[in-house]
């Protein structure tokens, strides 16, 4: 979309020869990054890989792939769009009681429909909150998400006889994936069905950032005022782009359900959503693959630390979080880039 | 010699297959070992190695070996995953621990499904055991305290009225219901029911007391969680010379931990609580089980209700162990074996319903006092003996099913 725009754009105007080269190399830019490369299909091999090296491991394995997508869901407005959310389980729990609730209340136990509907009351809760409080950024935006996910989680705990309250919907039972594959105790069908979700939604995600719209996003990120300028709907955007979010926030947390087969209001807690900024920024946030990263690492390492010392593990976390925050301020991935560099620079 | 040959070929014989008899059984624990949460899983986790240590010879020669992992946040899902684990990637033969319900709720399916039975030594919401027929329960529910204190408040506090004042989240919300059922029961009347915010943050209580003490109530039963909540209560309950003004304070032991008691000061005096466990309950197990805590952990650490809990889970397993002499593969049996199964424990008698693999226990009525040492300790003002959960026994609400 990219380079159609930028040609439609040269044969409109006029432009002297060394502009085109310019405007040549830009495009090319775009559409090189675009382009899949081939270290993009690590993490899905790692992935599979995972699948068939620890076979007794899936319901964890289940568990990252979740917090992946929650995390992605994050970069997306975070990392690209710049809006900093201590409210994003709003929708992560959002998703997880559309599912829940929909299977306790109503009987729809049918998990990829459940998928959709997820997304689509996220994606609708997330456009409504977003419409209102995207007006404001900083601090004030912080507060205001955060009250949020406090407010959803009070209405839930206020008609506790209908969401089961903090001790959760027991027993949800869901019908076999596609009416063929049932749950089984070591959650290798889940883990299958996740990491399908996942990749359908990366490859949504994907598009969106290497587009116009993408574009636009960094933009407001970088210089807000410059994007009025120039005309840009920023609100429209921002908003747009806050439901994209928290649709897909919707469907981690209804994959989360799903898996668990259970949920409490728990998930609205302000302890997620500020874990799943933590995973992030450990990963690297505006990448893509930050949020690939970060939440493996963080979770891989919080499962280790705490089985090698239930009681001290969290020790282990927090000296990394300062590592990376005094050596890695852009994250794992920033690290690798700047090897990178240094590899190139050290080459010519 | 051919003889002493002979012997000898059956001696080693014997030897040999009596190695090959024992088993080593490996129970899974999953306890709060991080977060705001640690001390809960350590109360536990100190009574189950310590009851291990003085007692692996009872099971000679099978073995037992614990396989503890963190059951985090009060989430369920992480519990869920841990325990998942220990199912399958560990191999164990039950698991034992669990101190929030939302984690024993979660795990119900995959016990049944894995067929692996579940002890818990704390979770206390009434219908959790029955999710699943692998579950047995030694703890309590927010049933055995709450239900005998509404007829014990009546008929021997002498309150004829009574508010409620709860922590908002669901142990709160059982914990008054029970008291209500039984003290409406026995003939009194609730006359104000008063949530106190999220178990989160501990707040300022006066506010909610202050409303309390304007309408005179006889007495105000109080469930927060178990910890600094319950220091907030007394002080707040002290500084409104509630008291004086003729509101007595009383609720479940958790308004009285033992760990807290002596920060409260006078103005716990005179609380009455109703609870299974206290450091001060004159018993012969108890006292023995006193000395061995304090032997292995110092003086100045004290065992509680979840400590005794978890005490007598790993005595039932024990005993579960011993009566299948190490066999314990078929998870169906070992409940059947902890079925009817009795002890006196540092609780007092204590015995899991066949029926509903729940624990009864005797519930003491405890009043703080001053003892003559000058540190703060409770009396036992009466026993209501072998109580069961009373929200199974009257199917009220989730328990019915």
């Amino acid at each position: 979309m990219a380079v159609s725009d930028s040609k439609a754009a040269e044969r409109v105007l006029d432009v002297s020869a060394d502009r085109r080269q310019a405007r040549d190399r830009a495009a090319g830019y775009l559409l090189r990054r675009h382009h899949f490369q081939w270290p993009e299909a690590l993490p899905w091999i790692v992935a599979i890989a995972a699948f068939f090296l620890f076979p007794d491991r899936m319901t964890f394995g289940s568990q990252v792939l979740v917090m992946i997508m929650f995390a992605l869901s994050l970069d997306l407005i975070l990392g690209y769009a710049g809006i900093v959310t201590l409210g994003h389980a709003a929708f992560f729990g959002i998703g997880a009681y559309t599912v829940g609730l929909g299977a306790a209340r109503l009987g729809w136990t049918e998990p990829v429909s459940g998928l959709f509907a997820a997304a689509i009351v996220s994606a609708f809760v997330g456009f409504i909150t977003g419409w209102f409080l995207l007006r404001y950024r900083g601090l004030t935006l912080l507060m205001l998400t955060l009250a949020t996910a406090i407010m959803l989680q009070e209405t839930g705990n206020l008609r506790s006889d209908f969401s089961g309250g903090y001790d959760g919907l027991p027993g949800l039972e869901f019908k076999p994936l596609l009416g063929l594959f049932d749950y089984d105790l070591y959650g290798h069908t889940y883990y299958l069905y996740a990491l399908a979700v996942l990749a359908v939604v990366f490859f949504f995600v994907r598009r969106i950032v290497y587009s116009p719209f993408g574009q636009a996003l960094t933009g407001i990120r970088e210089n807000v005022k410059r994007m009025h300028a120039i005309g840009s709907p920023v609100h429209r955007r921002l908003v747009t782009v806050y439901s994209i979010a928290a649709g897909i926030a919707g469907i981690a947390g209804a994959l989360f359900t799903q898996t668990n087969a259970y949920v409490t209001l728990t998930v609205f807690d302000f302890d997620n959503s500020a874990k799943v900024m933590v995973m992030l920024i450990l990963g690297g946030t505006g990448r893509l693959y930050g949020a690939f990263l970060g939440a493996a690492v963080y979770m891989v390492l919080e499962d280790h630390l705490s089985k090698l010392s239930p009681t001290f593990w969290q020790f282990g976390i927090g000296l990394l979080l300062v590592l990376a925050v005094l050596f890695a301020r852009r994250g794992v991935l920033g690290l690798f880039e700047d090897a990178g560099q240094y590899l190139k620079r050290f080459r010519s | 010699m051919k003889l002493m040959k002979y012997l000898g070929a059956a001696a080693l014989a014997l030897a040999v297959t009596g190695t090959a008899n024992a088993e080593n059984v490996k129970i899974g624990v999953v306890l709060p070992f991080s977060g705001a949460n640690a001390d809960l899983g350590q109360q536990m986790d100190k009574a189950f190695d310590l009851y291990v240590k003085l007692h692996a010879k009872d099971i000679a020669p099978n073995t037992v070996e614990l396989i503890k992992r963190d059951e985090g946040p009060p989430t369920g899902a992480q519990a869920k995953t841990v325990a998942t684990e220990l199912i399958t990637n560990d191999k164990v033969n039950m698991l034992a621990g669990f101190s929030f319900s939302p984690s024993s709720i979660a795990l119900a399916p995959v016990v049944t499904q894995a067929k692996i039975p579940m002890v818990i030594s704390n979770a206390g919401t009434a219908w959790i055991t029955n999710l699943s027929p692998y579950i047995v329960r030694l703890s309590f529910s927010m049933w055995h305290h709450g239900y005998p204190m509404g007829a014990f408040a009546y008929d021997k506090i002498g309150c004829k009225t009574a508010a409620l004042a709860y922590t908002d989240f669901p142990p709160g919300k059982d914990s008054t219901e029970a008291f209500k059922t039984g003290f409406e029961k026995a003939g009194g009347k609730i006359v104000d029911s008063v949530p106190l915010g999220s178990p989160v943050q501990v707040p300022d209580f006066t506010p909610y007391f202050q409303k309390i003490k304007d309408e005179k109530p006889d007495c105000m039963y109080v469930f927060i969680p178990s910890g600094a909540h319950a220091t907030g209560v007394t002080k707040a309950y002290g500084e409104l010379g509630m008291r004086k003004a003729g509101v007595k304070l009383i609720g479940p032991m958790d308004l009285i931990p033992d760990n807290k008691l002596q920060d409260m000061g006078d103005a716990a005096i005179g609380t009455i609580v109703m609870g299974n466990y206290a450091v001060d309950l004159e018993n012969a197990e108890n006292k023995a089980f006193n000395e061995e805590w304090h032997k292995a952990y110092g003086k100045d650490s004290y065992p509680d209700f979840m400590s005794a809990a978890a005490w007598d889970s790993m005595h039932a397993i024990f005993d579960a162990i011993k009566k299948l002499n190490g066999k314990v593969d078929d998870g169906a049996k070992v409940v059947d074996a902890m079925k009817g199964w009795s002890t006196n424990g540092p609780r007092g008698h204590v015995m899991i319903d066949a029926d509903t693999r729940d624990i009864v226990q005797d519930e003491h009525a405890m009043e703080v006092i001053r003892k003559p040492d000058g540190k703060l300790g409770i009396k036992v003002l009466g026993t209501t003996k072998a109580v069961k959960d009373e929200c199974k026994v009257q199917k009220i609400g989730r328990c019915a099913s």
